[in-house]
């Protein structure tokens, strides 16, 4: 009787939960995950901006004291002695520098990734199933390790400089590491597999009887590439470059390890106002001046594909 | 147990299904609604092979599901063999469904799918391995127990979505256009199969459908609907032989649709007058008296074209069509419409009339009929 | 007409090929040196002497190395069946209803830990630890590591939600199943492909990270990525060469499980 018993208690709880309205179901499964992200993905996300308006502590933390100093910080140095503020460019440089680089990292994978994407989808099905995968295998591998190894072929014994001395273009070992070319080249050698997967997945689509068409229609290479491809495969050129922008600008590593920490981008002053320094607010304003610059480009990003979706509609 | 199944057995030839003004209405978006069953009233006997029949979008498919129990009807009561259901979830209903594309379960083989039924209802095993071999056999596929169903060709599938939904003994079973995916030569030989099924087993089969022959050779009865709405309900012949209105002549085979005044009165038959002036006889419908305007349906297989000038409406060929069983004519009758012809080719070129030609149509008395809607 | 030497191939472009061969190469030729010298005799990870394990042997034994392992595959198990558990219910609740208001704003806070910046996330959750004086050791590390791989766990269970048929769980209802046999007997052991890519992405993801745990994680709770690092700062030896390569054979062996499972799925 008992175990009937359990058998009922167990219909009614299934029954009330299964007859209750979609929308309060939906909201009963979604509840965890929305805790959890809620308490450790965006409260902490608002404590940053909060603290970007106080004051720093000492020895590290906030002192809660409204002040918009740690704004003010990025373009005036404020004298210790009398208190002037003057105009100065060092972080504005740093800024500078992270859009630089991500731009040229954009351009680098794209010059690169385009090619690469077209070659792969235009491959039998088999060996492009191959060069697919060979392509997003890096794409998961751990980030660390793979600029560390690239950190290994830019050194001065490296197998680059070896190889460079070997053919003669250079008498004594290039300085590689340590310089702007090596946080870009970083950059585009960790993000261009998201570059080459986009662009991969909408050249794939494309019908290429419409390739025939254009060379029926008096087209040669370079209008086929320019009037049909390029404009096909313009949601995954567009995806690309917005998924090698934002992890580019916002680096760490890249610039930590192969800049050697002198070069900073925006990432590497986050961490360090954090760490070392200790300006929480500081750190927390650029945190911010970060997330709105990533928040921009994807509205930008999310209007531009609500647009193309619009027009094929 | 499961309560649905532990009622009461109906008796011999009662109702399986009654439907009483239901009313679906679908929410689309924030601010629109579609009506897509408009206060349907329809009975359904227990042990008949019934259709519903209609175009895509005519609410067809919507009814099928909420008498399975996968809507909810928005006004309105669906009685199963006189209880109401409202309410009761699909797994509590005593009826089984064979889907349109069958919904076959791609992770479990054939005999898993055949015995899902019992096994939630928790049967014994020994019951359910007899069941689903018996099952296996009825459906004429006795060794594919162990394949897996997406090695199945169409035709297999169809048949262990019927073993899967016959497994169970349904009361009621729902067949959601099943022969849709099927090609023809299948389509007609699963029809009879159904057919026999059904009578054999003695189960009520709801059969939705927009083919109007598929319709027309397996049903019982047949309702006809349209935009939510039944426009009729009967047998088969007396569906296509006596529409109710324009949309059921027209949808149930080809027809010519005739704009007419009636006239006097003649026996039993009452003169109707085509636009032109020539003449029709057709049995009198209700109160329409004299100088009604009236519209006639008149099918292009009962018209029967002859060169003798002593008889019938005289007229001119416009079109003419080589179909194989039959050719299709298009007669310009000279004091009359232009009409739809059917001639069977029951000889070498039988008539040999080509267009241009002058014939005769004859049009037996009440060959066409007066439309009441 | 004379026929070319070659017939005209409407696909190809001249160069194109090259570029492809340097963009594999790019991606992969630092990799092959790094596992290269990882199995070098001498200390150096520029001169080839001769082949020996010895650097994995003393990686191996090397007690902070162990620690640092033992925690990441602790971390990333916890991670991954957290993460994947509230994702499938996520997946559930966004797919398996009606459209509702508010279902673009879903996605949006699901996915937030994709779109905030990685070292934002990390001085964020620095902050906002510190603040709320949680110290939990590793645990820290696997609550901040169970958020971030949310995302990448309820991308492909929410996709192979949205490509299984309604039809099928409806005919389990019809089939007398309840809800709960429904989701035990259909729902589930369709999706399990989705959960298991989901899962596999999702111990990755946390296996891999450093900047989110290099922040949070305390003095205890070092991973494997985290020790590199600090390793690689202090001096490149051939020891380090080996935990990396080990590190990147697991996520490579991970990886591949993944997308064989999905292709077996597809065919």
């Amino acid at each position: 009787m008992a175990e009937r018993r359990d058998v009922v208690d167990q219909a009614t709880w299934v029954d009330r939960f299964s007859s209750l309205p979609a929308a309060r179901r939906s909201l009963i499964l979604l509840s965890p995950a929305f805790a959890l992200i809620g308490a450790f993905g965006l409260a902490p996300l608002g404590l940053i901006l909060v603290y970007s308006f106080l004051v720093p502590g000492t020895y590290g933390g906030v002192v809660w004291e409204l002040s918009f100093g740690a704004y003010i910080q990025f373009l005036f140095e404020r004298d210790i002695f009398d208190g002037t503020l003057t105009f100065h460019l060092s972080y504005l440089q740093i800024g500078a520098r992270s859009v630089i680089l991500a731009g040229l990292a954009v351009v680098g994978c794209l010059l690169i990734g385009f090619p690469t994407a077209y070659f792969i989808a235009t491959r039998p099905p088999g060996l492009r199933n191959v060069l697919i995968f060979l392509v997003t295998v890096p794409f998961w591998t751990n980030l660390l390790v793979r600029t560390f190894s690239m950190m290994l072929i830019l050194r001065d014994q490296g197998p680059l400089n070896s190889i460079l001395m070997g053919i003669g273009i250079a008498e004594k070992p290039l300085s590689l590491l340590y310089t702007d070319f090596a946080i870009g080249l970083g950059l585009l050698y960790s993000f261009l597999p998201f570059m080459v997967l986009p662009i991969y997945a909408s050249l794939e689509r494309i019908d290429f009887r419409l390739v025939e068409a254009a060379y029926d229609l008096y087209a040669n290479r370079w209008r086929v590439l320019q009037r049909i491809l390029i404009p096909l495969s313009l949601p995954g050129i567009a995806g690309g470059c917005f998924l090698v922008f934002i992890p580019s600008l916002s680096s760490f590593l890249a610039p930590d390890l192969l800049g050697g920490g002198k070069h900073l981008m925006i990432g590497n002053l986050i961490a360090q106002q954090f760490g070392t320094a200790r300006n929480w607010p500081f750190g927390a304003a650029a945190a911010m001046i970060l997330l709105s610059l990533v928040l921009i480009a994807l509205m930008i990003y999310a209007r531009q594909v609500a647009r193309r979706e619009r027009n094929v509609a | 147990m499961n309560a649905a199944l532990s009622q009461t057995p109906p008796a011999a030839v009662g109702t399986a299904i009654e439907l009483r003004s239901v009313t679906k209405v679908f929410q689309t978006g924030t601010a629109g609604s579609v009506t897509a069953l408009d206060e349907v009233s329809l009975a359904i006997r227990d042990n008949e092979f019934f259709t519903l029949l209609g175009p895509s979008g005519c609410g067809k498919t919507t009814l099928l599901r909420l008498i399975a129990g996968f809507e909810q009807v928005t006004r309105g009561d669906i009685l199963l063999f006189g209880d109401d259901v409202a309410g009761l979830p699909p797994h509590k209903r005593p009826i089984n469904t064979v889907f349109q594309h069958y919904a076959l379960f791609p992770h479990m083989t054939v005999a898993e799918n055949v015995a899902f039924g019992l096994r939630m209802l928790r049967r014994n095993k020994a019951e359910i391995r007899r069941t689903v071999e018996t099952m296996l056999t009825l459906v004429k596929m006795p060794d594919l127990g162990e394949r897996k169903s997406s090695q199945l060709s169409g035709g297999q599938q169809q048949r262990v979505a019927l073993a899967r939904a016959l497994a169970n003994h349904p009361r009621v079973l729902l067949l959601d256009e099943p022969l849709s995916a099927l090609d023809l030569k299948l389509r007609q030989e699963m029809r009879l199969e159904l057919k026999t099924l059904q009578r054999e087993t003695g189960i009520t089969f709801i059969f939705v459908t927009h083919d109007q022959e598929e319709a027309l050779t397996m049903s019982d009865r047949i309702a006809v609907l349209q935009a939510g709405r039944i426009q009729q309900v009967g047998t088969p012949d007396a569906i296509y032989e006596h529409p109710a209105n324009p949309f059921v002549a027209n949808f149930m085979g080809e027809t010519n649709l005739l704009s007419a005044v009636l006239g006097t009165v003649e026996r039993d038959m009452i003169r109707c007058q085509l636009e032109g002036g020539a003449e029709v006889l057709a049995r009198p419908v209700g109160t329409k008296a004299a100088g009604c305007r009236v519209t006639l349906s008149l099918r292009p297989e009962r018209i029967v074209l002859t060169a003798d000038p002593g008889s019938g409406l005289a007229g001119r060929i416009t079109d003419c069509l080589y179909r194989g069983t039959d050719t299709s004519y298009r007669v310009k009758l000279e004091r009359g419409p232009e009409l739809q012809v059917y001639e069977q080719n029951v000889a070498d070129h039988s008539h040999g009339m080509s267009v241009g030609d002058s014939v005769r149509a004859l049009i037996a008395p009440g060959a066409a009929r007066i439309l009441v809607g | 007409m004379m026929a070319g030497p070659r017939t005209f191939d409407l696909k190809r472009y001249p160069g194109f090929g090259f570029i492809a061969a340097v963009c594999l190469g790019l991606l992969y030729l630092p990799l092959f040196v790094l596992v290269f010298f990882s199995f070098n005799e001498r200390r150096s990870v520029s001169n080839w002497s001769e082949f020996s394990l010895d650097w994995y042997a003393k990686a191996l034994a090397n007690d902070a190395i162990r620690q640092a392992a033992t925690n990441s595959f602790l971390v990333a198990t916890v991670a991954t069946i957290s993460a994947t558990i509230l994702a499938t219910a996520a997946a559930l609740a966004t797919t398996r209803v009606p459209r509702f208001r508010g279902l673009t704003g879903c996605y949006a806070v699901i996915n937030s830990p994709l779109m905030v910046p990685e070292i934002v996330t990390a001085v964020a959750l620095l902050s906002f630890l510190s603040l709320i004086g949680l110290e939990l050791g590793v645990g820290n590390v696997m609550i901040a590591h169970t958020v971030f791989c949310l995302p990448f766990a309820y991308l492909p269970i929410r996709a192979r939600l949205h490509g299984m048929d309604t039809a099928l769980e409806q005919a389990a209802a019809d089939l007398y199943a309840d809800p709960v046999q429904t989701f035990r007997h259909v729902t589930l052991p369709m999706l399990m492909p989705g959960i298991v890519a989901g899962a596999a992405l999702a111990f990755v993801i946390s296996l891999d990270d450093f900047i989110i745990t290099q922040m949070v994680a305390s003095a205890g709770a070092t991973t494997l990525p985290v020790y590199i690092y600090s390793q690689v700062r202090m001096g490149v030896t051939p020891e380090v060469n080996a935990v990396s390569s080990m590190l990147l054979g697991v996520s490579i062996v991970i990886v591949s499980l993944a997308v064989l499972l999905r292709k077996k799925e597809t065919t």
